[in-house]
């Protein structure tokens, strides 16, 4: 059956959204626990300097306050970073799709929003935000698993995993990111017990402490943390491993449903794939981890937008956008 | 949980319905036999029970979000239409009355759209004021001399029933453009076997989960004869309207594309729809987008909803619409009061199910009699839909009825009138208990080579104490509608309409 262009859109950026409110709340996760040591402004800050948000955010805050950057973040509906504008976009992009996804996946999509919703009228108060951020992981999860289990198999789940596997990869760049842009130039604690601990956090949020400690059963360094997170050929949230998904994705949705389109897209993901294998994680880090995680996020984004041009139909005809409102 | 059979007291023993028609009880002296056992387990049940099972179905109806659009400023708000669990119980007998009154009618308003875009005999012969028709803003001039397949202009019909207070159902109004609220009798169901399944046991009650099916076999049908595997897809104008949830809902159920117009092109008078692998080839429509929408070059030039060219392709015979353009003519509100002779005219037959007695306030009599009978009667301007405009006489303040007056004096041929009809009642819960509310019914009609009636349709409930109006944008909700199976219990009650 053919897929409507506007449908492996929509399929992609609800999936896309669904990944990143996960993201976020594992990030927020994160935070609130650094936030227990003396750090706390400055890391919250981070979270603003990381999704360059930093000019939306005072011109209606004077102070990143945990309490501001909290909120911003959770249920700020001007900002299109929060994770209550999050929910909002993948329930639109389902609503869209409602003909094509099944009744339970966007029912679950519609009550997780509606509740985040209602929660925002309440607030969270700090000593919570661990147990909100759970729920929301939580709440992605179940649609992770409503949709493995009620997708039906055709082009749309396709580019359902090209959305989700492309938005991993871009998140766990940030998460990695992250941690550089606020722990590392601190000389003084680097291999500290604190900074090891910091790094376990960094790991414990994308769920990979023990598939960590499995491949190095002694010792944790940021080097190799960052190297495990970025290469490892078995974890599921490696940007390595979210590009080759990315990689067979698109090589079996164009060979099973004889797509025309697309090579440009292969192309651009081959290409990402040989510059991640060219260099060890002590080469990156010396050359500079930040500006290479920015270079990744680049290639993912320009593979989006080959994705875009072959499938979404953003090349052969001229989209009015607003056409719906 | 199963329902205690309680005498026949209990729950409904307050329960007056006054001196309306009663859609459980039936008429004050024939008693409705068919709907007895519904009754009594009715009556059985505890109040808070009742109650508990209705909040469990909004709030399900609101999760999976059976909700319509509302706009109130700049936002938009999705609300649930309001159900309510108790429901509205047709026997076999008056339904075999109604399916017949109903095809009858859908037959002689496709018999006269055909008529009118072709000869216009019946234009000539006086039966019908031609300039109410060759006048009207529905009246498509791109349609005359243009022929469709089986001369079936409205494929999709609903058609507006009330019932009076002598239980005869009569027509209030024809939907023969793009009506709508299928999707409700549809989940209404689901909904009532969810929470009701003790209420429904054993009753017998015709099912209504075919109408996908039914409209996708006329949409194949009437698609273009050299076509092996047609291509049909709903035309939707997006999910910010209203009735998107319908949209989704009949696509799903007919496993079909549900497109917008930004979706589609047209190449050499083809329709053809963006897909992931290029273009690809549409055949028949199910558009729910109004004719001046539907086609910039043809219709309305600011329509941004349609689709720039389908009009020629489809003159051209390469797709299929349905509905027909140029429908709107057949259920204008003016046109309406002269369906019972368009009847007789091409059928020869009288009307199985009457008109509600209309006036047409363009002719000077009826203007006359409107005005001097301002305080009983019903006026309503025809071009509008929703309820809005209505002026209900015998409710109307002072300056209600004289600006009514004034609009009528103004604008005569803008208006109809018709008496008061004292709408049905029904059962319906209430914060105060069981209590009776007034009701419609919209059956919908499918017609391709031949005309089905889904059997039930949408009965609508003024939830508010005492108001007529049943529409959902004015505070009305929705109830199940049960249509009983042939050789269930029969009913003794009395049908004035009934040949």
């Amino acid at each position: 059956m053919n897929l409507l262009a506007r449908y492996a859109e929509c399929i992609f950026w609800m999936a896309r959204y669904m990944e990143r409110a996960e993201n976020l709340a594992r990030i927020l996760d994160v935070h609130e626990t650094f936030a227990r040591d003396t750090r706390g402004m400055t890391n919250w800050f981070s979270i603003v300097q990381l999704n360059a948000d930093e000019k939306d955010f005072f011109s209606r805050h004077d102070r990143p306050t945990a309490e501001a950057v909290v909120h911003y973040y959770m249920f700020d509906t001007q900002n299109t970073n929060s994770l209550v504008s999050m929910l909002r976009m993948a329930r639109e992009n389902a609503r869209v799709l409602r003909p094509w996804i099944s009744t339970e996946m966007w029912t679950q999509i519609n009550v997780f929003h509606n509740k985040l919703v209602e929660m925002n009228g309440k607030g969270v108060a700090l000593p919570n935000l661990s147990k909100v951020c759970t729920w929301i992981k939580e709440e992605c999860q179940t649609h992770t698993g409503i949709t493995e289990g009620t997708f039906y198999r055709d082009q749309g789940w396709y580019f359902y995993q090209l959305g989700k596997y492309i938005e991993r990869a871009d998140q766990t760049t940030r998460l990695l990111d992250i941690k550089y842009h606020t722990l590392l130039p601190s000389p003084v604690v680097v291999g500290s017990t604190l900074d090891m601990s910091q790094w376990t956090t960094v790991l414990r949020s994308a769920a990979g402490y023990h598939a960590f400690r499995r491949v190095y059963p002694r010792g944790m360094s940021p080097t190799t943390v960052a190297g495990f997170m970025m290469f490892n050929e078995g974890f599921p949230r490696s940007v390595v491993m979210c590009v080759r998904q990315i990689d067979g994705l698109l090589t079996r949705l164009k060979s099973r449903y004889t797509l025309r389109n697309g090579s440009e897209a292969m192309e651009k993901v081959d290409e990402l794939l040989g510059a991640l294998l060219a260099h060890p994680i002590e080469e990156v880090i010396q050359l500079g981890l930040h500006e290479y995680l920015d270079g990744v996020q680049a290639q993912l984004c320009g593979i989006t937008n080959e994705i875009g041009r072959a499938f979404f139909g953003q090349d052969t005809v001229p989209m009015t956008q607003s056409q719906s409102q | 949980m199963s329902v205690p059979e309680g005498k026949a007291t209990d729950l409904l023993t307050n329960y007056d319905p006054g001196l309306y028609y009663d859609e459980l009880f039936g008429g004050r002296d024939y008693p409705a036999e068919h709907s007895a056992l519904i009754r009594q387990r009715l009556a059985g049940l505890n109040f808070g029970d009742l109650l508990r099972r209705s909040q469990d179905a909004e709030r399900e109806l609101y999760n999976l979000g059976i909700t319509f659009l509302v706009y109130s400023n700049k936002d938009a708000v999705d609300r649930i239409l309001p159900f309510d669990i108790i429901p509205r119980v047709i026997s076999a007998k008056e339904w075999a009355h109604l399916e017949a009154g109903i095809t009858q009618r859908v037959t002689a308003l496709n018999l006269f759209l055909h008529d009118i875009y072709h000869d216009q005999k019946i234009l000539k012969d006086g039966v019908i004021p031609a300039d109410l028709v060759l006048g009207n803003s529905c009246f498509r001039p791109q349609m005359v001399g243009l022929d469709v397949p089986f001369d079936t202009y409205i494929h999709i019909m609903g058609t507006d029933l009330v019932r009076d207070r002598e239980g005869t159902f009569r027509v209030l109004e024809d939907n023969g453009r793009v009506p709508s609220g299928v999707s409700y009798v549809v989940e209404n169901r689901h909904m009532m076997q969810r929470v009701f399944p003790d209420l429904m046991q054993d009753i017998g009650i015709r099912p209504v989960d075919n109408y996908g099916h039914k409209l996708l076999d006329a949409m194949m049908e009437i698609a273009p004869q050299d076509v092996a595997d047609p291509q049909v897809v709903l035309l939707s104008p997006g999910s910010y309207n209203s009735a998107y949830f319908e949209h989704i809902f009949l696509a799903r159920e007919m496993g079909v594309p549900l497109v917008e117009g930004r979706d589609l092109v047209v190449e050499n008078d083809r329709v053809y729809m963006k897909t992931t692998n290029g273009l690809a080839r549409v055949d028949s429509i199910y558009r729910r987008i109004d004719d001046a929408f539907l086609d910039p070059k043809a219709f309305n030039p600011d329509s941004m909803l349609g689709v720039p060219g389908i009009m020629e392709a489809y003159r051209k015979g390469n797709v299929a619409l349905a509905n027909a353009i140029g429908t709107g003519v057949a259920d204008d509100k003016a046109i309406y009061c002269y369906v019972p002779r368009m009847i007789k005219y091409y059928l020869d037959q009288e009307a199985i199910i009457p008109n509600v007695d209309t006036r047409i306030c363009r002719e000077a009599d009826a203007l006359q009699y409107t005005l001097d009978n301002l305080d009983k009667l019903v006026v309503k301007p025809v071009g509008e839909a929703g309820g809005y405009g209505i002026t209900i006489g015998p409710r109307a303040s002072k300056e209600e009825l004289a600006d009514c007056r004034a609009k009528l004096l103004a604008d005569p041929s803008n208006y109809i009138s018709q008496p008061v009809v004292d709408l049905s009642v029904c059962p319906t819960v209430t914060d105060d208990g069981i209590d009776p509310r007034h009701v419609d019914l919209r059956p919908f009609a499918i017609t391709g080579k031949n005309t089905w009636v889904l059997p039930g349709g949408l009965t609508r409930v003024a939830l508010k104490k005492g108001t007529l109006i049943v529409n959902s944008s004015q505070g009305g909700g929705s109830k199940d509608t049960w249509v009983l199976q042939d050789g269930g219990p029969q009913d003794g009650a009395q049908e004035g309409s009934a040949s």
